[in-house]
C-alpha cells in the first residue's frame, strides 16, 4: 500500500494559502516527485514504513515553503490573509467569490424571511405596475401599426373653425388626389352598416365602403381570395366584398370555398372576393367585418345612392388616408395640402379656418391616448419609487443590525469594495426576486388591463408581451437594485470595528436615521403628488357625470336600423317606413313617446354641412357656418326629453310637400343671431334647395361626448329629406327586453327582412363614453391607493424602529415624569413633522407637474385647491394612524426595564 | 569567508539554473528525471536541495525560460514535461558563453583546464 503522496504534499502546503487550482497541480507535481523517490529507497531493500519515513525525512518541507512561497507569490504578508480576498488582490472578481458572495446573500435573504418577504412584495408591485403598464405603452405607442411601411402612412382630415378632424366630401377628396405632389396615393372610407339576410336572421353588419387602393395602400395581402384591385373601383364596377376572418367564421364556418359565393347584403347580391387575416383592424381600429368596394371610384353616400356621387362637394363623409412618396416629409405634405386647401377656398368659398391637415396614421390612431398612457406611466414609476425609498429604509435598519457584521468583516481584512459587493449583491439579488414575482403581477395585471380596456384603448388587442417589456423589467430591477443598494452601503464602507463593538447596536445609526427620515419625507411628497393626481381625476369624472347632457338618459331605449335595401332606394319609401313605424311603435303599451332621428346622443355626429343664411353675402366667412346636420320625427325631442327654447317642435304637418323648417339649436342660435330673435329666419345648406324657416330653438344636446363644448346643430324634418340610418328612441319605463321584442314584432310586421341592431339602453351608452376616462381614473386610483399603502408603511417603519432606537430615551424621560401622554404626542410629533415636510414638497411638485395631468381634466384647474387640501388631509389622516402604533408602543415602555435594557 | 560563501551561493544557483536549461535543450523531461540527472552527471559532486528544485522549475516557467506540460503516455500517469524555450535557449547560451569566459580566464590565471 503506497502512502498518500499527494495528501501528505498538501498538508505541507496549507500554510501557503496558494490559489487552488495552482495547488492541485503543485501538489500532483511534488507527490509524483516524492512516489518515484520512495518506490527507488525501496528498491534499496527497506521496508515501506522505514521508505516512507526517509522519503519524508529527506525532503527539506522548510526549504520548499520558503522557495515556493517567494516563487509564488512576492507578498510577504500573504498567508495572514484570507484565501478569498487574496484571490481577489490579484485577480478581480473571480468567478469563485461571487458565487461565495452569492450564496452568502441567499443565506442572509433566507435567514430573514419577513424582511425578504416584505422586501420582494413591495418591489413586485412597484415592478409588476411597471411592467403592464410598460406593456400597454410598448404595444399602443411604440410598435409601428401592422401595416407596410407604416411610418409612411397618414390620416388627412379637413380642418373647420372647430374642429380639425372633419370629413371630406367626394369632390374635395377627388381635388387633393389629382393635385398632391407629396402621396403615392390617398384612399376614402365611408363607415357603413349592412344588413345581411339569405343566411338565418337578418342582421346589421358594420362596415365600410372603401376606395379600391384601401388596401393596397395599407399594404395589406388578403389571408385568402384577394383584395380590392383598381379595377373594382371603376365606375359601375359591380359590388364586391372583403371580408375579415371572424365573419367569415361565423357566416361561412371557416369555408375553405366561400371565395367566389355571394352575399346578400341590402337585398343585393355581392360577391365575396377576399378574407383578411385574424385581427386585421382597419385604420378606423372598429370591429368591421366587411369593406366594399365603390361603385364609382369614391365611396357612395349610400348603399343605393345614383352614382354621380363624384360631383357632392357640400356634403362631407369621406375618411381620407395617404401613403406619403419616399422622402417627403409630414411638413411638406402639410405645406403642400395647405395649397392644395388655399386654391380650393378660391374656388368655393367655405367658412374662415377652413383646411386641411395631414397627421401621421400612428399618432391619428393612438395619439389621443398618448398622454394618458404616459401619465399613468408616470404614476406608477412613482409607486415604483415609494417602493424604493420603503425597501430602502428597511435595507438602512437592517444594514444598522449588521453594522458589527461589517465591521468585523472589515477588520478581518476584506476591503471596502468587497463589502459594498456584498451589500449590492443582496440589493441586486432582492430587486431580482421582486422583478421575477412583478413579471408575474404585472402578468396578471395585464390580463386585467387587456380585459376592461380593450375597447377603450387602441391597439389594446395587439397586446403581447414581447422581448422589450422583458428588457424593461430586467433595466427597472437593476436600476431598483442599485437605488436601494447604494444608500445602505454609504455608511457601511468605513465600519469603525472599536465603535461598532462598543456601543452594541447603536454604531453609525444617526446618519442612517437621518437618511431613512428623508425617505419617509420623499415618500410622503411621492405619494401626495399621485393621490393628487388620482383626486383631481375623480373630480373631473364627478364633474362629467354632472354635465347636463340636454337630454333624459333614464328609460330610454336606442337602437339602429337600416333601410339601405332596394326596396327603400326611393326616398318616398323610407318616409313612408319611418311613418308606419313612428305610428306602431307609439301604439306599444307602456311606451311613453318616440323619436326617430339618424344620429344617437353621445355617440358622434357622422355628417356635417355648411349652412347659409338669407341676405347674407355667401362669400362673407362670417356667414358661413359649419353645423352638425340631423333629420328627426316630430316627437324627436320629447323622447330625448330636450328642451324647447324658443318656437316650436316639428309636427306631422310638416311634410313632405310643406314648406320647409328647420329646428336649431341654441349654440347655433347665438352664433349667428347673437343679438336677434332666430324664429323667422331663413336658412338652407344645400344650394339647390329652397330657403327654409327656422321655426324652434332646443336646448344644446350633447352628440359627441360630454366633455366637448356644444357646437352648432340644425335639424329637419325627416319628412323633408329622408335618410337610410335610422336612430329609433324610446322612452318608456317597461323592463328593456319586453319592450324590444314587442318593437322586433312591430318592425318585422312592417318589414320582415330588416334587423334591429345596437340595442342599448341610453344610460349604458352615456357609460360607454365615459369608459376610457372611468378606466384611466380606476388604474390611477389603484396606483395612488398603492402609493398611499406604502407610504403609510415607510411611516410606520421609521417611528417603530425609532421607538424601539429610543426606548432607553424614552425610559428617561419617563422616569424623570413624563406621562404616557407626553411620549405618544413626541413620538406622533416626530411622525407629523416628516409628513408635513412631505405634503409641502409634495405639493409644490404637484403644482410644478399640474400641466401634465391639465390634459386628462375636465372642468377642474389642476391646481383646484380643494383637491390639495382634502388630499392632503387625507394623507396626514391615515400618516396618524401610522404613527399611532409606535406612539402607544412607546407609552408603553417601562422605565425600569428601559433603563436596564443596555 | 563570507563574501566567498555568497560567491558559492551564486555560482551554485546560477549553474543550477544553466544545468536545468541544459537538460532540457534536447528534449522535454519531468522533475524527477531532471533531479536524477543531476546527480548522476555531476556525481553527487553538483547536489542540490531537490526541495528547491521545484519552485526553481516555477520561477523559469515564470521568467519564460521553460515550459511545463502535462503530458500523459499510455499505461503511465500523466507527467509534467518541461521544455526549453526560445527565451531559455537565450540564457543558456549567454552563460555558456559567460562560464566559458570565466573558465579561460581562471585558465589563464591559474591554469586550470576545465577540459
Amino acid at each position: 500500500m503506497n502512502p498518500n503522496w499527494k495528501k501528505i504534499a498538501r498538508e505541507h502546503l496549507a500554510v501557503l494559502r496558494l490559489p487552488p487550482e495552482r495547488e492541485i497541480e503543485i501538489v500532483e507535481e511534488l507527490a509524483l516527485h516524492l512516489e518515484a523517490a520512495y518506490d527507488e529507497v525501496l528498491t534499496e531493500g527497506l521496508s515501506e514504513t522505514e521508505a516512507e519515513a526517509r522519503t519524508v525525512q529527506t525532503y527539506d518541507w522548510r526549504l520548499l515553503e520558503c522557495e515556493l512561497s517567494r516563487a509564488e507569490q512576492p507578498l510577504a504578508a500573504r498567508a495572514l490573509q484570507p484565501s478569498l480576498e487574496l484571490i481577489e488582490r490579484k485577480g478581480g472578481m473571480r468567478m469563485e467569490s461571487f458565487i461565495h458572495d452569492l450564496r452568502f446573500g441567499v443565506r442572509m435573504l433566507v435567514k430573514n424571511p419577513g424582511f425578504t418577504w416584505i422586501a420582494v412584495l413591495t418591489l413586485a408591485l412597484g415592478i409588476g405596475a411597471n411592467t403592464a403598464i410598460f406593456s400597454v405603452v410598448n404595444t399602443v405607442l411604440l410598435r409601428p401599426l401592422p401595416y407596410k411601411d407604416a411610418e409612411q402612412l397618414l390620416a388627412v382630415w379637413e380642418v373647420q373653425t372647430k374642429s380639425n378632424q372633419s370629413l371630406f366630401s367626394p369632390a374635395e377628396f377627388l381635388d387633393y388626389q389629382t393635385q398632391n405632389q407629396s402621396f403615392t396615393d390617398l384612399a376614402a372610407y365611408r363607415f357603413m352598416p349592412f344588413t345581411l339576410t339569405g343566411q338565418g336572421e337578418p342582421k346589421q353588419v358594420d362596415g365600410m365602403i372603401v376606395s379600391a387602393n384601401f388596401f393596397s395602400l395599407l399594404g395589406v395581402p388578403a389571408e385568402r381570395g384577394r383584395i380590392l384591385q383598381m379595377d373594382d373601383g371603376r365606375a359601375g364596377a359591380t359590388r364586391v366584398a372583403v371580408i375579415s376572418h371572424d365573419f367569415w367564421q361565423q357566416q361561412f364556418g371557416s369555408d375553405p370555398n366561400a371565395v367566389g359565393k355571394a352575399l346578400t347584403l341590402n337585398g343585393e347580391p355581392v360577391t365575396l372576393i377576399g378574407v383578411m387575416r385574424r385581427g386585421f383592424q382597419d385604420p378606423s381600429q372598429s370591429e368591421r367585418q366587411i369593406w366594399l368596394n365603390p361603385r364609382n371610384v369614391v365611396p357612395d353616400w349610400s348603399f343605393n345612392s345614383p352614382v354621380d356621387v363624384l360631383s357632392i362637394r357640400e356634403t362631407a363623409f369621406l375618411r381620407v388616408i395617404a401613403r406619403l412618396k419616399p422622402n417627403v416629409t409630414l411638413q411638406q405634405a402639410q405645406t403642400d395640402v395647405d395649397a392644395i386647401a388655399a386654391r380650393l377656398q378660391q374656388q368655393y368659398p367655405r367658412p374662415a379656418g377652413h383646411g386641411a391637415r395631414v397627421v401621421s396614421l400612428h399618432e391619428q390612431t393612438v395619439g389621443t391616448v398618448r398622454p394618458t398612457l404616459l401619465i399613468l406611466l408616470g404614476a406608477v414609476s412613482l409607486v415604483l419609487l415609494i417602493a424604493c425609498a420603503n425597501v430602502t429604509s428597511l435595507m438602512l435598519s437592517r444594514a444598522t443590525e449588521r453594522y458589527k457584521e461589517m465591521a468585523i468583516r472589515s477588520a478581518l481584512g476584506a476591503s471596502r469594495w468587497r463589502i459594498v459587493r456584498q451589500l449590492l449583491l443582496e440589493s441586486l439579488l432582492l430587486a431580482f426576486l421582486g422583478g421575477v414575482v412583478g413579471l408575474i403581477f404585472g402578468y396578471w395585471s395585464l390580463q386585467l388591463i387587456v380585459a376592461w380596456g380593450v375597447s377603450e384603448i387602441p391597439r389594446l388587442s395587439e397586446m403581447r408581451l414581447d422581448y422589450r417589456v422583458f428588457i424593461f423589467t430586467l433595466v427597472v430591477s437593476v436600476l431598483t437594485g442599485l437605488v436601494f443598494g447604494l444608500a445602505p452601503t454609504l455608511g457601511a464602507v468605513k465600519p469603525d470595528l472599536t465603535s461598532a463593538l462598543k456601543e452594541g447596536s447603536r454604531g453609525a445609526t444617526d446618519g442612517r436615521n437621518r437618511l431613512r427620515q428623508t425617505l419617509v419625507i420623499a415618500e410622503v411628497a411621492l405619494a401626495l403628488v399621485v393621490l393628487i393626481g388620482a383626486g383631481l381625476l375623480l373630480s373631473s369624472f364627478s364633474r362629467l357625470l354632472a354635465v347636463k347632457p340636454g337630454f333624459n338618459p333614464q328609460h330610454l331605449l336606442t337602437m339602429r336600423i337600416g333601410l339601405n335595401s332596394q326596396q327603400y332606394s326611393k326616398s318616398a319609401d323610407k318616409k313612408r317606413f319611418v311613418r308606419e313605424l313612428n305610428a306602431r311603435l307609439e301604439t306599444i303599451p307602456g311606451v311613453e313617446s318616440v323619436g326617430i332621428g339618424d344620429d344617437l346622443p353621445i355617440a358622434g355626429t357622422d355628417s356635417s354641412t355648411t349652412l347659409k343664411v338669407q341676405d347674407q353675402p355667401a362669400t362673407s366667412a362670417d356667414a358661413l357656418v359649419s353645423v352638425g346636420l340631423h333629420v328627426i320625427s316630430p316627437h324627436y325631442f320629447d323622447a330625448l326629453g330636450t328642451r324647447l327654447l324658443k318656437g316650436r317642435f316639428f309636427t306631422e304637418r310638416d311634410g313632405p310637400d310643406a314648406p320647409s323648417v328647420f329646428i336649431i339649436n341654441e349654440t347655433l342660435a347665438h352664433r349667428v343671431w347673437p343679438n336677434e330673435d332666430p324664429l323667422g329666419k331663413r336658412i338652407r345648406y344645400n344650394n339647390a334647395d329652397p330657403w327654409g324657416e327656422v321655426v324652434g330653438v332646443v336646448e344644446d344636446v350633447k352628440f359627441d361626448g360630454l366633455h366637448l363644448a356644444s357646437t352648432p346643430h340644425l335639424f329637419e324634418p325627416y319628412q323633408q329629406n329622408a335618410w337610410s340610418f335610422l336612430v329609433v328612441t324610446i322612452r318608456s319605463p317597461l323592463d328593456q327586453n319586453t319592450l324590444l321584442a314587442a318593437v322586433q314584432r312591430e318592425v318585422k310586421t312592417l318589414d320582415p327582412n330588416l334587423p334591429v341592431s345596437s340595442v342599448r339602453m341610453m344610460e349604458d351608452v352615456v357609460a360607454q363614453s365615459l369608459a376610457t376616462r372611468r378606466f384611466v381614473l380606476l388604474l390611477f386610483g389603484l396606483f395612488a391607493g398603492l402609493a398611499l399603502l406604502l407610504a403609510t408603511v415607510g411611516i410606520y417603519g421609521v417611528l417603530t424602529a425609532s421607538v424601539s432606537q429610543r426606548t432607553r430615551e424614552l425610559g428617561i424621560r419617563m422616569a424623570l415624569g413624563a406621562t404616557a401622554r407626553d411620549v405618544g404626542r413626541l413620538i406622533v410629533r416626530q411622525g407629523l413633522k416628516l409628513v408635513l415636510s412631505g405634503i409641502v414638497i409634495g405639493v409644490v411638485s404637484a403644482l410644478a407637474l399640474q400641466r401634465v395631468i391639465g390634459k386628462l381634466l375636465f372642468g377642474i384647474s389642476p391646481t383646484d385647491p380643494l383637491t390639495f387640501t382634502v388630499i392632503a388631509f387625507l394623507l396626514i389622516g391615515v400618516a396618524l394612524l401610522a404613527c399611532w402604533i409606535p406612539a402607544r408602543r412607546a407609552t408603553k415602555v417601562d422605565p425600569l426595564t428601559a433603563l436596564r435594557s443596555e | 569567508m563570507e563574501a566567498l560563501a555568497m560567491l558559492d551561493k551564486e555560482v551554485k544557483r546560477g549553474s543550477t539554473e544553466m544545468l536545468i536549461l541544459a537538460l532540457v535543450e534536447d528534449r522535454a523531461r519531468h522533475g524527477y528525471e531532471i533531479a536524477k540527472l543531476i546527480e548522476q552527471r555531476s556525481d553527487g559532486v553538483l547536489q542540490f536541495h531537490v526541495a528547491s528544485l521545484y519552485p526553481l522549475l516555477y520561477r523559469m516557467e515564470k521568467r519564460g525560460l521553460i515550459k511545463g506540460t502535462w503530458i500523459e503516455k499510455t499505461g503511465q500517469r500523466r507527467r509534467r514535461f518541461y521544455k526549453l524555450m526560445p527565451a531559455g535557449k537565450k540564457v543558456l547560451n549567454e552563460q555558456r558563453q559567460t562560464w566559458s569566459d570565466f573558465f579561460t580566464a581562471l585558465d589563464r590565471v591559474a591554469k586550470i583546464n576545465p577540459a
